[in-house]
């Protein structure tokens, strides 16, 4: 089974043809993305009913709760990423822990933002050391060091090995960094829908949650792909295909 | 064995020769300590209630600090690559670095440990909580600087960037050392948070050198 998997996996692992599918998938993530966030955050927002007990301002859930728990998946796939990368030297992979990883960061800074704007009108402060917000800061902080770390070599393919080491020893703490600062300090409102029991939310609001949930994560592909295509391009920028398409799309233009 | 005795050897003798390397980070953890009462105020009380923080915060700064330049020279005289060439030897090289490591800035903070003890107003039973999270946590201090160190090796901006992707790592440890202390001095059982720092000391020593070993062949590409 997994001989067969490699076989049908093997073809991407090569820059060109990857480059051609990020692209063709582009649009269909990107539109369904776009269209799944519309959905999810008109009806979160705007005709789903207010909460009993936080009013309407619980209704930055549909951003803040979409973001957080993406902001870690991304994290995962990053680190994912990184393994295949360094495992199996996969250059792809490695070009997309650099892919992933500011999109992981700008979604960890939307959960810091908004959940702080959530913070202020229920708990009467911007900001708690509390264990959630902890870790979410720290996951930022990690995201930065990847990002600075990739940056940091004058030979960029040397740097994202680099990177994607950090990014896996990351994911090896991030589970003790979690469990450290919640036994250290909790405040934050249990989770919400991640009980494996019945969720803890009527369906009429966890409905549009659960689209935006899925149009956060169309959009973290459709951005993923976005960034990996230019990725590929920045590394192969001396390869012949990488020319042809350049001639190719000059002579579109003139 | 015969080659990590060597090599141990012969960082040792390096310490001895170049005493800046271990004198510099003892020197700058005591300044920082007398900081913090210079910046907050010198009540005894309030020294005694922050305590665990400060000197903890105050160890990984400057084990950190320490770490820096630990890989540079030898990185620079070609010897690390010449041990990633020869394919043998490298392990023995990362845990000979990372014990010279821990001998040359965990164990002076313990051996000074006594002296904060008294700039701090910490009692006795304070003070020997202290050093048991000194002893537990300064060798995952090390562990960790020594991963930064490598993973930055040939990076062309090393230093604060080192920082930047180690001190996330350190949170683990700050908590539970500073809970330990805060819990002894408050008369609370403290067995709880010294078996946690064991844990992350075996965890760290099972895991962190063949990390090391990894970004250090990545360096040398």
């Amino acid at each position: 089974m997994w001989g067969s998997m490699f076989r049908w996996l093997d073809p991407y692992a090569k820059p060109e043809t990857l480059y051609h599918l990020c692209g063709r998938l582009l649009p269909y993530l990107m539109g369904l993305a776009l269209f799944t966030l519309l959905l999810g955050n008109i009806w979160g927002l705007a005709f789903s009913p207010s909460d009993y007990q936080q009013g309407d301002s619980y209704r930055i859930i549909y951003i803040h709760v979409p973001s957080a728990i993406w902001s870690m998946g991304a994290y995962s796939s990053m680190a994912i990423a990184a393994f295949i990368g360094l495992v199996w030297q996969i250059r792809v992979a490695q070009w997309a822990v650099l892919a992933i990883a500011p999109i992981g960061a700008v979604y960890t800074v939307i959960a810091l933002f908004t959940g702080a704007a959530w913070g202020k009108p229920m708990w009467g402060t911007w900001w708690v050391w509390d264990a959630r917000l902890t870790s979410e800061l720290v996951l930022l902080f990690l995201y930065l060091g990847v990002i600075a770390l990739a940056g940091a070599f004058s030979e960029a393919a040397r740097g994202i090995k680099v990177a994607s080491l950090l990014a896996i020893v990351g994911v090896v703490n991030l589970p003790i960094i979690h469990y450290s600062v919640e036994w250290w300090n909790t405040l934050h409102q249990g989770a919400t829908i991640t009980k494996f029991a019945k969720p803890s939310i009527d369906p009429s609001m966890l409905w549009p949650l659960l689209i935006s949930l899925l149009g956060f994560a169309l959009l973290l592909a459709a951005l993923t792909c976005l960034r990996l295509r230019s990725q590929i391009l920045i590394f192969e920028q001396h390869r012949p295909w990488v020319r042809q398409l350049v001639d190719q799309q000059q002579g579109e233009q003139s | 064995m015969v080659m990590w005795r060597a090599l141990v050897q012969r960082e040792l003798q390096l310490l001895g020769r170049q005493k800046a390397d271990w004198l510099n980070p003892l020197v700058f953890f005591l300044l920082v300590l007398s900081l913090f009462p210079l910046g907050i105020g010198p009540e005894p009380g309030m020294l005694k209630q922050i305590a665990p923080g400060l000197v903890w915060i105050a160890a990984l700064l400057s084990v950190l600090l320490s770490a820096e330049r630990l890989f540079k020279d030898d990185y620079r005289y070609g010897v690390i690559e010449q041990l990633v060439a020869g394919r043998q030897g490298l392990f023995s090289y990362v845990t000979a670095k990372i014990c010279c490591h821990w001998l040359s800035t965990g164990v002076p903070l313990v051996l000074v440990s006594p002296l904060i003890a008294v700039l701090l107003g910490l009692d006795w039973q304070s003070w020997q909580v202290l050093v048991v999270t000194l002893l537990l946590g300064t060798p995952v201090l090390s562990l960790l600087s020594v991963l930064g160190a490598a993973l930055t090796m040939a990076a062309d901006k090393g230093g604060i960037l080192q920082a930047l992707i180690i001190l996330p790592l350190y949170i683990p440890l700050l908590i539970f050392a500073s809970g330990a202390m805060e819990a002894a001095a408050t008369a609370l059982p403290y067995t709880g948070q010294l078996a946690v720092l064991l844990a992350f000391l075996l965890f760290a020593l099972a895991l962190v050198p063949l990390a090391v070993r990894q970004a250090l062949r990545m360096n040398v590409g």
